[in-house]
């Protein structure tokens, strides 16, 4: 009996510890979460009032019919395919090249990580005005060396070259940290016994460190594709989306369906197609580690 | 001797290199925010303005109540991170300490929402705050951080590191006779100050960061945050009142800087904490 009766008041202690996090969840993350799914299934305008059961209907207006829906999903998988690589290359670079101490180490770490405790949006304000046409800072610096830079934010390919290129700048601190605390938890001997036996940098880089980061680089991974699909400032400010919704995203269209269009139901459908395209993702990517292991 | 000295001068030529996207953008916003409206288009274009406009800076103030709206990013943030951290220490000590019925199925069901973006939930957050009449207030602005995917992060971090915490003080404690909640308040927290530190500076960035959640529940000026401010310096026309907005984003941006530069070393690592686990 005594070790029962114990045993519930740990469970009644334990619960108590948790119940402010867990009621603040059930009811700003889960309760909506379970909604939108409700909501993805009526037709509802914030205009007119009016709602309606559609059933799939937002589904396959958006998967059919809608044709901004492929543009966005489009435009969606250009960011994130633009933006990973990317970013996972030069953080690598620069975390190689600053995995080891020198005189200024410090100081190079300090400015590469700069733009990611910078506000996404001022980061976006100061890239937008160095990026206008020909009175841009950019193209002003690029007529100086004779080059006659592009329209940056008006023109929908260059736009989306900005915005990608700008988002890795400022995000690329984050994963350079990542990779040289990986880097620097290699042991020397492994490096230095490949040295004496008179391998390359490229064969060490590519036979001994490449593999040992693997773990490092699939976390990366993950949190830069989850991060390239939530980016919603930095596109809102920068090009609001155009031009000809050539920069236009899943996070930005949920936004503007649902806020600026009142579309509630189309919104709610676009948001657990998102939902679904995050569980996907980060289990696709989980299995990945999983099977390294 | 000379090849090498030729390796460490392109060496550190390179890095310069690499560096300029990083500063240059920082650099051009603090000179413009100096400039007149027409010098911020001159060509060829100077880096240090001709005549310091200091005016451009109190202009900011009367264009919008910035400094209000200074002050509601700061207290947001710190009432966000104060809220963060009670909360997520508590559920994350609970989960790496005590054995309670139910408490693996909490954790699988707080993973779900880690890698969540706030777009998935803010339609239903919307009506949810319009029916409690949170509308146009910095409730929603508290509640969502601290209660959706980054207080689920916070907790996480905090759960690992009381679980690589020593059990034996803990246990001492209790002999002493102390309560759990005495145990976690009088020897768990103390020990966990660098945890705290880090989950507390990043949920503060965060918070002072945010511009969805402001953007989609305040509609009152003099409640703006920060980043809304910033995004509001445009003529009647939409366009972008660049010195006036330039200066602004100076002096947000500016302060946080310089909290960084001198605190650079303890918040690289509080991100690559957070990373790491995350």
């Amino acid at each position: 009996m005594p070790i029962i009766s114990l045993r519930c008041r740990e469970s009644i202690t334990g619960w108590l510890f948790v119940s402010p996090t867990l009621a603040g969840f059930l009811i700003f993350f889960f309760g909506p979460l379970i909604a939108v799914f409700g909501y993805s299934a009526t037709e509802w305008n914030l205009l007119t009032q009016e709602t309606s059961f559609v059933g799939f209907e937002n589904y396959t207006d958006a998967l059919t019919e809608n044709q901004d829906f492929w543009l966005v999903f489009r435009n969606s998988l250009v960011f994130a395919a633009g933006l990973v690589p990317l970013n996972m290359v030069m953080a690598l670079s620069l975390a190689m090249a600053l995995s080891r101490p020198f005189a200024g180490q410090v100081l190079f770490r300090t400015i590469f990580f700069a733009p990611v405790i910078t506000a996404a949006v001022a980061w976006a304000i100061v890239w937008k005005f160095l990026l206008q046409g020909e009175t841009g800072t950019v193209n002003q610096m690029l007529a100086i060396v004779g080059i006659d830079g592009p329209n940056w934010l008006r023109e929908p390919n260059w736009a989306m070259v900005a915005v990608i290129v700008t988002r890795v700048l400022k995000t690329v601190g984050l994963n350079m940290i990542l990779y040289i605390a990986a880097l620097q938890s290699i042991p020397r001997d492994y490096t230095e016994a490949a040295l004496l036996e008179g391998a390359s940098r490229w064969q060490i880089f590519g036979r001994i460190i490449w593999p040992l980061l693997t773990p490092t680089t699939l976390v990366i991974m993950i949190v830069t594709v989850v991060g390239s699909l939530k980016v919603f400032d930095h596109i809102y400010l920068m090009t609001g989306g155009g031009p000809e919704n050539g920069t236009m995203v899943l996070a930005f269209f949920i936004y503007e369906q649902g806020f600026e269009f009142f579309n509630v139901g189309y919104a709610s459908a676009l948001a657990v197609i998102m939902f679904f395209l995050i569980v996907a993702l980060t289990g696709l990517q989980l299995r990945l580690k999983g099977g390294l292991q | 001797m000379i090849s090498s000295r030729i390796q460490t001068v392109s060496w550190y030529l390179m890095l310069a290199i690499a560096s300029v996207p990083f500063v240059f953008p920082l650099l051009w916003m603090l000179s413009a925010a100096f400039k007149g409206p027409a010098e911020i288009f001159a060509t060829p274009p100077t880096l240090i303005p001709d005549t310091m406009r200091w005016s451009n800076f109190l202009e900011v103030f009367s264009y919008q109540p910035f400094a209000r709206q200074y002050v509601n990013s700061l207290y947001i943030a710190a009432l966000v991170s104060g809220l963060t951290l009670l909360f997520a220490s508590l559920a994350g000590y609970a989960l790496a300490r005590i054995r309670f019925a139910g408490s693996a199925l909490l954790l699988l069901l707080l993973i779900s929402a880690l890698m969540m973006p706030e777009e998935v939930t803010i339609i239903p957050n919307f009506f949810l705050m319009r029916e409690l009449g949170l509308m146009n207030t910095h409730a929603p602005l508290v509640l969502l951080p601290v209660f959706g995917s980054q207080g689920v992060l916070a907790t996480f971090l905090m759960r690992q590191y009381f679980m690589a915490l020593p059990k034996e003080l803990e246990e001492a404690a209790y002999l002493d006779g102390l309560s759990r909640f005495g145990v976690w308040w009088k020897i768990a927290l103390p020990l966990s100050r660098p945890a705290l530190a880090a989950v507390g500076i990043i949920t503060f960035l965060n918070s002072w960061n945010l511009f969805l959640e402001p953007l989609v529940f305040i509609s009152d000026v003099r409640l703006f945050t920060l980043p809304l401010a910033l995004a509001n310096f445009t003529d009647a026309y939409g366009l972008p009142l660049w010195h006036l907005q330039l200066a602004a984003t100076s002096l947000a941006v500016i302060p946080t800087l310089i909290v960084y530069i001198a605190a650079q070393r303890q918040i690289i690592e509080s991100f690559a904490l957070s990373g790491v686990k995350g």
